[in-house]
């Protein structure tokens, strides 16, 4: 089988120039295939890609970058699964939650997408951290008042 | 709840913090009976530990009972008494099932962070910096345990609380350097550093048939104990030579396997000139297992600790034909095992439990295990 004998075409939500965005990149990718250049991020997850992209729709994570990223996918060697990439589209307008997230780092975000997508394929979820100190309410010296629990420690 | 809290000056002090909760369907919701000091923490607990924040829990190798259990968890019910993994691992990447769960990709909230540090994702850590998986630590009341299908499990009702506590962090970490570093009947086995994990490593080394096990710290009484409950022969390298007592102790040929388990603050003593500069030094029990190995040997590195290391002996590698390994405990997959051989006695490790505190005193018992080594090898919390 070819580097990229078995592109999933990305078209679904993302609709046909997103698609084609995809398989250029793949072509490009052909020529150059030791390193992805110009931003590539890749992951490699450890499922086949019609379960990783169902019916070449893009999993929730991928889907708040629509229209931002372009996204290319191949068959991992030796039986590893989905080789799933993806890069920020030059000028791309970021659609909603994105915009709050990109910041300066389009390239950590596609990043943390990425990952986002494994987990979710691999898992069945995508983890989440505990609350951190500031987010769970006040800490305070053992004493003082106790700050809301569901009451499980009392 | 009240929890064992990294505070905004760099000490430690028991807090109420919010209780932990399910945040995902595969959580489960551990009551603490037992959380104990690791040498993992001291790099921690040296006033410069990046990336902790204040009200941030310590603690990692724990067992508890199950008091809640999230919707995905198939393994456990409430009240259930568990022993849970020291490192977070999902069960279900590639890495996970082919039995390496500490490389696993999955571990961590995100995963970015351990992957800008190492140049991969490696599993999370309860109470470690957030880069570490973003889970707070079993110095507390309650633990949240993500994956805990994959990384809790139920403890043998013969096997006491002090005694299974290990199978979470000390036991599989000694197990790891005695397997990985392929320990074969007949094999003469080195061990640098007689903490829980050197002294774990070394039984781990008998039970897979070495004939004779050395031990190498700083400190008398642990290496007293080392001989008493492992049976090891020991050097105290203090006012010794130890290349050349191994040599000695291996009929000239050099241990067929050296398990580097060293800790410390920065894994060494340093000197005043090297805190005063922050030059870590080349880790001295690295280099030593390296030249003391025999030709064609296997070391196997456990230490937490190292982290940028240079001149090192890479062409004692070469020469002698070395295999050089490291890694972190793959408790998902060892701890099964370890409560067997708890069971049947063959892995007796409650002695290793030198000093309990009730969780209020906790930064009491850091301190022990911090400045006296030689009395104190593990200090362990009750939080209840
Ligand atoms: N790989 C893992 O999965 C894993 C798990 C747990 C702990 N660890 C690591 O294992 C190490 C040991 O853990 P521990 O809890 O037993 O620590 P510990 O601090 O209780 O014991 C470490 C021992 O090493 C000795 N030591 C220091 N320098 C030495 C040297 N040059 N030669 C011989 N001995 C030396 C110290 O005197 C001490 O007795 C730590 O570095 C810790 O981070 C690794
Ligand atoms: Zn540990
Ligand atoms: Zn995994």
């Amino acid at each position: 089988m070819g580097r990229f004998g078995t592109v999933v075409a990305v078209a679904g939500a993302l609709g046909v120039a997103a698609a084609r965005a995809a398989r250029t990149a793949v072509t490009r990718q052909r020529a150059r295939p030791a390193r992805r250049s110009a931003g590539w991020q890749v992951v490699t997850i450890d499922r086949p890609p019609e379960q990783v992209l169902p019916a070449a729709v893009w999993p929730e994570p991928l889907r708040r970058l629509d229209g931002a990223v372009e996204v290319a996918v191949r068959r991992a060697p030796g039986g590893r699964g989905t080789e799933l990439a993806a890069r920020p589209r030059p000028h791309a307008a970021w659609p909603g939650l994105a915009a709050h997230l990109v910041g300066d780092d389009p390239g950590l975000l596609v990043r943390r997408t990425l990952w986002q997508v494994k987990q979710l394929a691999e898992t069945g979820e995508v983890l989440r951290a505990d609350r951190m100190p500031g987010e769970r309410g006040p800490v305070v010296p053992v004493g003082t008042s106790p700050p809301p629990t569901d009451g499980r420690s009392r | 709840m009240r929890a064992l809290c990294w505070t905004a000056d760099g000490e430690l002090a028991v807090r109420q913090v919010p209780d932990p909760e399910l945040r995902n369907d595969h959580d489960v919701i551990v009551r603490v009976r037992r959380s104990a000091t690791c040498g993992a923490d001291l790099p921690l607990l040296t006033g410069q530990a990046p990336g902790l924040a204040a009200g941030d829990v310590l603690g990692h190798e724990f067992l508890g009972d199950v008091v809640e259990v999230g919707a995905a968890v198939r393994r456990h019910r409430i009240g259930d008494r568990v022993v849970v993994c020291a490192s977070v691992a999902c069960g279900a990447c590639w890495y996970c099932r082919q039995g390496l769960p500490s490389c696993c990709d999955n571990g961590s909230t995100d995963p970015s962070t351990s992957e800008a540090e190492w140049g991969h994702p490696v599993a999370g850590c309860f109470g470690q910096p957030r880069a570490a998986g973003g889970f707070a630590g079993s110095h507390a009341e309650y633990v949240r345990v993500p994956y805990a299908d994959v990384g809790a499990f139920p403890v043998p009702e013969s096997v006491g609380d002090d005694r299974a506590l290990f199978a979470s962090d000390a036991a599989p970490a000694g197990w790891l350097g005695a397997e990985a570093g392929e320990v074969r009947p007949g094999d003469v086995v080195a061990v640098w550093g007689a903490g829980a994990v050197g002294q774990l490593a070394a039984r781990a080394a008998w039970l897979l048939g070495a004939e004779r096990v050395v031990v190498v710290d700083r400190h008398p009484a642990r290496l007293l104990m080392a001989r008493q409950h492992v049976g090891a022969e020991t050097i105290d390298r203090r006012n010794a030579d130890v290349t050349a007592q191994l040599r000695e102790l291996s009929g000239g040929r050099g241990p067929d396997v050296c398990v580097e388990a060293v800790g410390g603050p920065a894994g060494e003593h340093r000197s005043l000139a090297d805190r005063f500069t922050g030059r870590a030094r080349v880790p001295e029990a690295v280099r030593e297992a390296v030249y003391a190995c025999r030709k064609g040997g296997r070391v196997f590195v456990l230490n937490g600790g190292v982290r940028h290391v240079d001149a090192f002996p890479a062409g004692a590698v070469v020469h002698k034909g070395l295999a050089v390994r490291g890694g972190r405990q793959h408790g998902q997959r060892h701890i099964p095992m370890l409560l067997d051989r708890m069971a049947r006695d063959e892995l007796r490790t409650e002695y290793l439990a030198t000093h309990h505190f009730p969780l209020d005193r906790a930064a009491e018992g850091y301190a022990l295990f911090r400045d006296r080594p030689q009395e104190c090898v593990r200090a362990v919390f009750t939080p209840h």
